[in-house]
């Protein structure tokens, strides 16, 4: 008999009842809550009468709404109803939460593995299909609708449908000025935002077990653009270490026993995969999307893709849509497109390497002058404080960039910040589809090496060579 | 929730692949705290000239004559037609509450983001799925015929058209059952506390910092 694949055995280990038809009623760990997917599932269970099964199991957090300045006046009331309904539900049912004004609140999945409230093995959900970030830590880890999270809240458990196995394996090493966001969206862009749908995608090779926890989160956090609910990493030396120590790991001798069991999240070497990808790091630049959905994405150093020259009808009309949305020639030079607008945030890079990196290609610069907003938005507030330690708000604002308070912000405009009519960014986020960063605007995603880059020149430039 | 066995309607083309979430309602509508009235802002910045946001939601809007849902007798549709990876992008079930709000009944296309496809299940609403051919032949049937209507047949599994064609959809044995007699998940889950309880006792001797 083959050997078991990562997903296999965190599917294993948290099977309450196999329904013997390829689904199963499966045991949720965790339960991570933000304002926006829960308000109805909280009123569904009032209504039902009924109660969270197991309180300890569920943390909440604000993000979407809040302001990312000025956050004691909330100016839009429908917002503020969002966030004073997460207030209510969460102490009517004694729900864990962090408010506004803690320093550990953040965009959700930046604050779960930073907390330690995401850890290895576990089986961990939220509302918001970006939970798949916490499976760069080997958690089984997805997104839900509001009706499973009420299902989570009442019972602990959700029905699943078991996934087919997918492996992306990533051979050798990345060239210099290459990320984690370049890999993720060279995969994406490979194999389609539907190619890893129905499946739960392994990354593994060398250039993936070569980055740290916060570069497979950014992997990880973009595999639902591949179509794939949960994305997976499995746990080496380096999750170990950088789970070690946080609030809330665990110590003395269930840490022992935890990392026991954590040693042996991995895929069996004799594993069967249902779908294969094997990409080459070398071969991968600095990646710019062009277009309306996230694998309508090039390279750096090419030129807008040509409708023209593909075949297939309704692809090329998709990208004759695209094109006219964004407001993009075919054939125009990837380098020669000009910003209005830089975003550096989002749970996808918003993370303190992702600041790190930005800071260094600001260092000592200014944006340019037809960038009429940069701004940085760092994940939670403990990204933030750490950075202001380092000194890199001041990189950033002597620069000339805004330096915010946590949250989503930008990546889809709910609160304040978002993009005008026909307004062109440079986005670290994870979505372009039209509108998403407000009604009109064109968002084309980068790494933050590169969002920074493209500040300071006004327009894309390869981050190599700046 | 409401049962689905079989229905009959007027079918809506959405002639596109990749029609995500964001697109089904923005997320200035999301802000509602309530699982009704997404229906008057689906397809919203296609559906509209003017952009709109909940605080103002009651103001008159333009209406983008082009767009399919506003051309009558579209606007009555019950039954959309799509092409591939329907449903893509954010988790928001409020993409299948605005679906069901605006009067539809069920999608048909050749394929859906695994979150869409599971939302859709939980509030009685039909996720389709036929062969891209099948789907081809819809949409030029459509095309010629105003007002074009199928039956979808969930106990059958077939989507039956005007002009005689059958099509048969496949669909996992226990989602439909579920749609069809309209349980309530949570309800059924419920009766299965015992068990949950004995997994819940076993795991904690085995992994107890999961339940510290
Ligand atoms: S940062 Fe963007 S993608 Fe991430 S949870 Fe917030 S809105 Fe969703």
């Amino acid at each position: 008999m083959a050997g078991k694949t990562l997903y296999d055995k965190l599917w294993d280990d948290h099977v309450v009842h196999d329904f013997g038809d390829g689904s199963a009623l499966i045991y949720i760990d965790r339960h991570l809550i933000h304002e926006v997917t829960s308000p109805q599932a909280f009123e569904g269970l009032k209504l039902a009468g009924r109660k969270p099964w197991r309180l300890s199991a569920n943390l909440a957090v604000p993000d979407h709404n809040v302001p990312t300045v000025n956050r004691e006046i909330i100016e839009d009331p429908i917002s503020k109803l969002q966030l004073d309904t997460l207030d209510s539900n969460c102490k009517e049912t004694g729900i864990t939460k962090f408010d506004m004004f803690d320093p550990r609140q953040g965009i959700v999945h930046v604050m779960g593995p930073e907390q330690g409230a995401s850890l290895p093995g576990m089986t961990i959900v939220c509302g918001d299909s970006h939970t798949s970030t916490n499976g760069a830590l080997g958690a089984f880890a997805f997104g839900i609708g509001t009706s499973e999270v009420e299902h989570a809240l009442a019972t602990q458990t959700l029905v699943l449908k078991k996934a087919k196995n997918m492996l992306v394996r990533v051979n050798g090493a990345l060239g210099k000025g290459v990320t984690a966001k370049d890999i993720v969206l060279a995969i994406i862009g490979e194999i389609g935002t539907a190619g890893g749908t129905g499946h739960t995608i392994e990354f593994a090779g060398d250039a993936i077990e070569a980055l740290s926890m916060e570069g497979r989160m950014t992997i990880c956090n973009m595999s639902i653009e591949a179509g794939a609910r949960v994305g997976l990493v499995a746990v080496d030396q380096t999750t170990i270490d950088y789970v070690k120590g946080r609030p809330y790991s665990p110590i003395d001798e269930n840490w022992d026993k935890a990392v026991e069991y954590w040693s042996s999240l991995k895929s069996d070497v004799d594993a069967h995969f249902d779908k294969v990808v094997e990409i080459d790091a070398a071969t991968i630049e600095p990646q710019v999307t062009w277009g309306t959905s996230p694998e309508m994405v090039v390279s750096v150093t090419s030129t807008v893709p040509n409708p023209a020259d593909i075949q297939d009808v309704v692809k090329r009309e998709g990208m004759e849509k695209a094109l006219k949305y964004m407001g993009l020639p075919a054939g125009q030079a990837i380098s020669d497109i000009t910003l209005d607008k830089v975003f550096i945030g989002s749970c996808t890079n918003s993370r303190i390497e992702d600041l790190r990196e930005a800071a260094e290609v600001v260092k000592g610069k200014k944006i340019a002058s037809n960038i009429s907003l940069a701004m940085v938005v760092p994940g939670s507030g403990l990204v933030k404080q750490q950075a202001e330690e380092e000194g890199l708000d001041k990189l950033f604002l002597d620069a000339g960039f805004e330096w915010r308070d946590p949250g989503c912000s930008m990546c889809l405009g709910m609160n304040p910040d978002r993009l005008s009519e026909g307004e062109r960014c440079a986005s670290t986020s994870n979505r372009n589809f039209e509108g998403r960063q407000g009604q009109g605007g064109r968002t084309h995603l980068v790494s933050p090496a590169m969002a920074a880059a493209a500040a300071i020149a006004g327009h894309f430039v390869d981050v190599r060579q700046s | 929730m409401i049962a689905f066995k079989t229905y009959t309607g007027i079918v809506a083309p959405l002639d596109r692949p990749n029609i995500d979430t964001d697109a089904i309602i923005p997320k200035q509508f999301l802000k509602s705290i309530k699982r009704t009235g997404f229906g008057l802002n689906l397809f919203d910045d296609w559906r509209y000239l003017d952009s709109a946001d909940l605080v103002d939601a009651k103001k008159p809007r333009k209406l983008n004559p082009d767009f399919i849902l506003n051309q009558s007798p579209y606007d009555k549709a019950t039954i959309l037609l799509a092409r591939e990876n329907f449903g893509c992008g954010s988790s928001r079930e409020h993409a299948v509450w605005a679906l069901i709000d605006f009067g539809f009944k069920a999608v048909i296309a050749p394929s859906f983001a695994d979150i869409f496809y599971s939302n859709s299940f939980k509030n009685g609403f039909l996720p389709v799925k036929l062969d891209e051919k099948e789907i081809d032949k819809l949409f030029d049937e459509v095309d010629v015929n105003l007002g074009y209507q199928v039956e979808v047949n969930l106990l059958q599994q077939t989507v039956s058209s005007d002009s005689g064609d059958v099509f048969k959809f496949e669909i996992e044995k226990n989602l439909k059952e579920r749609l069809v007699k309209g349980l309530d998940d949570i309800g059924l889950t419920l009766q299965m506390s015992e068990e949950i309880r004995a997994y819940e006792q076993a795991r904690s001797n085995s992994a107890p910092w999961l339940f510290s």
